[in-house]
């Protein structure tokens, strides 16, 4: 049963080259094909479920790939409570996707290739929650980057398309660099890539000190591209030009997912050196706060989302720095369902309206009402409103803060901004009155394959939290944990001030958008630096530019120069003198060098015209010569 | 006339023929006649085999050399020679300075062999040369005979090979 | 009459004759066929020889015959060979004049 989990991956993975290389032409057989694989992966995901909920494993099945001598590399399978979980989310996350993918990319010229993408990305994530070492992980993370690379380029025709894929990639390569020297540094100290056998030398303290540290913050380094944290978060946002199911899958459950799962994974570096687990966490409550304080003053509705997924993500990687592992992973699975669902929501909306920008739409909840109570479901849940998933989760990672008091504040503070960015994106969405009154009137609900997928996530969103309920004597925290099994308290005291942040956040944004009791272009401009720093992304893009884009043009165009003045002339000038050189040098040879060789030949010609006359090319000349010649030695004798 | 003296006048008779017949055969124009010639001079030389006490070995003459190769000879003579034609030269332009040169040898060689003395073995020939050269053959011989054979055979199968029009 | 007896010496003078005779032929006539039959008289020049060596020098031994045997049977496969040579030498020069066969000169 477990050792067969490969299938999981296997299945999109051969539902792609069936697509690619068989029925490409035919569109309702590839979406068939992708969806049919990644169902059938998410049956075989509960099965595994159950399995591993009655035998926590870890349970490993490998093989040797490359032997070294010394060491091998190894394929295995590692199926702990973890991978089980993640299985279970990718697939469902992708499932619904998928489906939702039949209605949004209707009519698309490259439907087909574009579930051979998908299902490549989810056999890349999935292929990736199931390795058991580092080199295998490494294979995976790499393929998910490409499959992010294709599908964010997907309408590669726009050149903003295509940039941002190119930007995705190179950005996440930039984290992905730290990537490999930490898994350099692992293979250095433990000789083995192995999750099991370097925590065990983590443990019995052979992988330990300065070399852990490095290799911790170095690995993060790749989850830092991965996971969009501070300072590689810039390629997120831009990522939205792909397909909106596109982007709900990279924010929910694949792409980012993958950096989160990766430190949760080795969390164990993270607890032996505090340290590094203190970096983590530093980093992760930065890019939360940062992400979710643009995220309150953009006007596209996807950015928001994005800027939403980037401050969660550094909720998660926060509270995994700081040591609650639990409460991270619970986060990542509740946040991929109501993520996935904000984004396919969106997406319904986009769809409808046909633009990316909220303050043209308004009044669509009217015409558009599950999108709309999908929508509002999903915010509620973010926003950590009880008895919603989200509130549970939040409530766990606020928790997870008590220690230390200024992360708490900022914890909260996020939250606060989060309850009330997403809550002016529904109400500048979907109430008061039409603000573009031609789009509006084109508005019209999605299709069934749209809004299925959407109450299937809006039910998750609701009632998956409710595994991690902490009156539950067998909930989530007794099955996903490190170490040891806790039993994780219900805190009345901070779930009352979770709860309190969240509704005020609600309240400020039902104040100013939905109500108009406080304008909001008053206080945009009461705070105008502030406004117009948050609205820039606080000029990430632009620094970066001046700092590393920059810089490298003006080195280029140094070395440009250099190239056309200086090599060039050298080059130029080597090539003057030679070919003086060669000019003095000819002379030589044809009247010297020539006239010696010449002088030769016409020797050997004239002797030869001359002796030529012997090779008469006559048998019998030829053989009175040699009788001549016999008896000339006879007599000679 | 002893018979001593007839060995002699056989033996120049021969002689006569044989050298005759040579000269014929180099010298004639038209290759028929050479031709005939050549098994004149072949039929005197299986005499002369008589005369030395190799009568298989005459007899190996007469049927190889006259019955096949001379045949063949003709046969060669007739597949292309035109022998109507009128040759303007039957030799070549160097038959001058060979003439001189095979002079110059033969002297030479009859210079040498005038009065050599070879050791000469007064034991009488066998009377069965036939049947001693028969067992010669395939006990000390054998060897030799067995790759003559093959060479008869590769010839065949080689003049076949190069006579047919492709 | 002197009547000298006919002894290995004649024969072998014989046998240069016919030899000089043979090979006069070789060098000297155009026609391939008749280069033919020359070559066929050296041969027989050096068998003569070779029988006349066997009656007088080693009349038990049989070795000349033995050999002269063998020259018989390898010059009729040589006849053989050449006369197919001398076919093909035929159909594509159109004339078995040796002297024509002198390409490879100069």
């Amino acid at each position: 049963m477990l050792q067969n989990a490969w299938i999981i991956p296997a299945l999109p993975l051969a539902a792609t080259v069936l697509i690619i290389f068989g029925t490409h032409r035919n569109r309702a057989v590839s979406s068939g094909i992708s969806i049919a694989a990644i169902v059938s992966g998410f049956i075989y995901a509960v099965a595994i479920l159950f399995n591993v909920l009655h035998d926590h494993g870890p349970h490993e099945f490998y093989f040797k790939w490359l032997d070294f001598g010394s060491w091998h590399l190894q394929i295995g399978l590692l199926i702990d409570p973890l991978t089980a979980v993640m299985l279970l989310v990718v697939t469902i996350v992708s499932s619904c996707v998928q489906i939702y993918s039949l209605g949004y990319m209707h009519g698309d010229p490259r439907f087909s290739r574009y579930f051979a993408y998908i299902s490549l990305f989810s056999f890349s994530m999935l292929g990736l929650v199931l390795s058991n070492n580092f080199a295998m992980i490494f294979i995976f993370w790499e393929l998910v980057g490409l499959t992010s690379y294709l599908l964010i380029g997907f309408w590669f025709e726009k050149k903003s398309a295509s940039d941002a894929g190119k930007k995705a990639f190179i950005t996440t390569r930039a984290g992905d660099l730290g990537f490999i020297v930490g898994i350099l540094i692992t293979l250095y100290a433990c000789g083995t890539l192995n999750f099991g056998e370097v925590f065990t030398k983590i443990e019995t303290g052979v992988f330990a000190g300065g070399l852990l540290t490095a290799a911790g913050i170095f690995l993060f380094c790749g989850a830092v591209g991965k996971s969009a944290q501070f300072p590689l978060h810039v390629w997120l946002p831009d990522a939205m030009e792909g397909p909106t199911p596109v982007s709900a899958l990279i924010h929910a459950a694949t792409m980012v997912a993958a950096g989160v799962y990766l430190v949760a994974r080795i969390l164990t570096i993270y607890i032996a050196s505090e340290s590094a687990g203190m970096v983590v966490a530093v980093i992760g409550i930065t890019t939360s706060f940062m992400a979710a304080s643009i995220g309150l003053v953009q006007n596209d509705i996807k950015r928001v989302l994005a800027y939403s997924t980037v401050s969660q993500l550094g909720y998660m990687i926060m509270a995994l720095g700081l040591g609650a592992y639990t409460a991270g992973t619970f986060h990542l699975m509740t946040h991929a369902f109501f993520k996935a669902l904000l984004f396919l929501a969106a997406g319904s909306v986009i769809h409808a309206v046909h633009t990316n920008d909220m303050q043209e739409m308004g009044g669509l909840g009217k015409k558009m009402k599950i999108t709309a109570l999908t929508m509002f479901i999903a915010s509620f849940s973010i926003a950590g409103i009880f008895p919603l998933s989200g509130f549970w989760s939040k409530d766990e990672i606020v928790a997870s803060t008590s220690g230390h008091p200024i992360f708490m504040v900022l914890t909260l503070m996020v939250a606060f901004m989060t309850a009330f960015y997403m809550f002016r994106l529904c109400f500048l969405t979907f109430t008061g009155g039409p603000r573009d009154q031609h789009k509006f009137d084109h508005a019209h609900e999605s299709p069934k394959t749209m809004t299925v997928p959407l109450m299937v996530l809006a039910f998750l969103a609701i009632f998956a939290g409710w595994v991690g309920i902490p009156w539950l004597s067998h909930g989530f925290s007794s099955f996903v944990y490190h170490g040891e099994p806790h039993h994780a308290a219900f805190h009345f005291d901070i779930a009352g001030i979770s709860l309190f942040v969240g509704l005020s956040g609600i309240g400020l944004a039902y104040l100013m958008y939905y109500k108009g009791t406080i304008s909001p272009d008053k206080v945009a401009a009461r705070f105008r630096p502030l406004y117009t720093l948050l609205y820039n992304k606080y000029y990430f893009d632009e620094i970066y530019d001046a700092i590393f884009v920059q810089p490298l043009y003006a080195i280029c165009d140094f070395w440009f120069w250099f190239d056309q003045h200086i090599i060039d002339g050298l080059v130029n000038g080597a090539a003057t003198l030679t070919l003086w050189w060669s000019i003095a040098k000819n002379w030589f040879d044809v009247y010297i060098i020539d006239g010696a060789v010449n002088g030769a030949g016409y020797t050997i010609r004239g002797t030869g015209s001359i002796l030529r006359f012997a090779q008469t090319g006559r048998l019998q000349n030829y053989a009175l010569i040699i009788f001549a010649g016999v008896i000339l030695i006879w007599f000679l004798r | 006339m002893t018979e001593i003296s007839l060995t002699n006048l056989t033996f120049y008779i021969l002689s006569f023929c044989i050298i005759a017949g040579g000269i014929f055969t180099v010298s004639s124009r038209n290759l028929f006649h050479s031709a005939v010639f050549l098994v004149f001079t072949l039929f005197s030389v299986a005499g002369m085999f008589v005369m030395l006490n190799a009568y298989l070995l005459a007899a190996i003459q007469v049927l190889i050399y006259v019955g096949a190769v001379a045949m063949l000879m003709i046969f060669g003579v007739m597949l292309t020679t035109r022998l109507a034609d009128v040759r303007l030269r039957h030799v070549n332009e160097q038959s001058w300075p060979a003439l001189a040169i095979c002079g110059f040898f033969l002297a030479f060689l009859v210079y040498g062999l005038w009065d050599t003395p070879f050791t000469v073995s007064g034991v009488p020939m066998p009377a069965d040369t036939a049947h001693a050269l028969g067992t010669l053959l395939m006990t000390k011989y054998v060897l030799p005979f067995e790759v003559v054979s093959l060479l008869l055979l590769a010839a065949l199968v080689g003049a076949v090979v190069i006579a047919k029009k492709d | 009459m002197d009547q000298v007896p006919i002894g290995l010496n004649h024969y072998l003078m014989l046998s240069g004759v016919l030899f000089t005779v043979g090979i006069f032929g070789v060098l000297t006539r155009r026609n391939a066929i008749a280069v033919l039959m020359s070559t066929e008289l050296m041969f027989n020049a050096a068998n003569i020889a070779l029988v006349a060596f066997s009656r007088f020098v080693t009349p038990a031994a049989l070795t000349g015959q033995i050999v002269a045997m063998f020259t018989i049977i390898v010059a009729a496969a040589e006849a053989t060979v050449a006369l197919a040579i001398v076919l093909l030498i035929y159909r594509s020069f159109k004339g078995i004049n040796v002297d024509r066969i002198n390409f490879m000169k100069w």
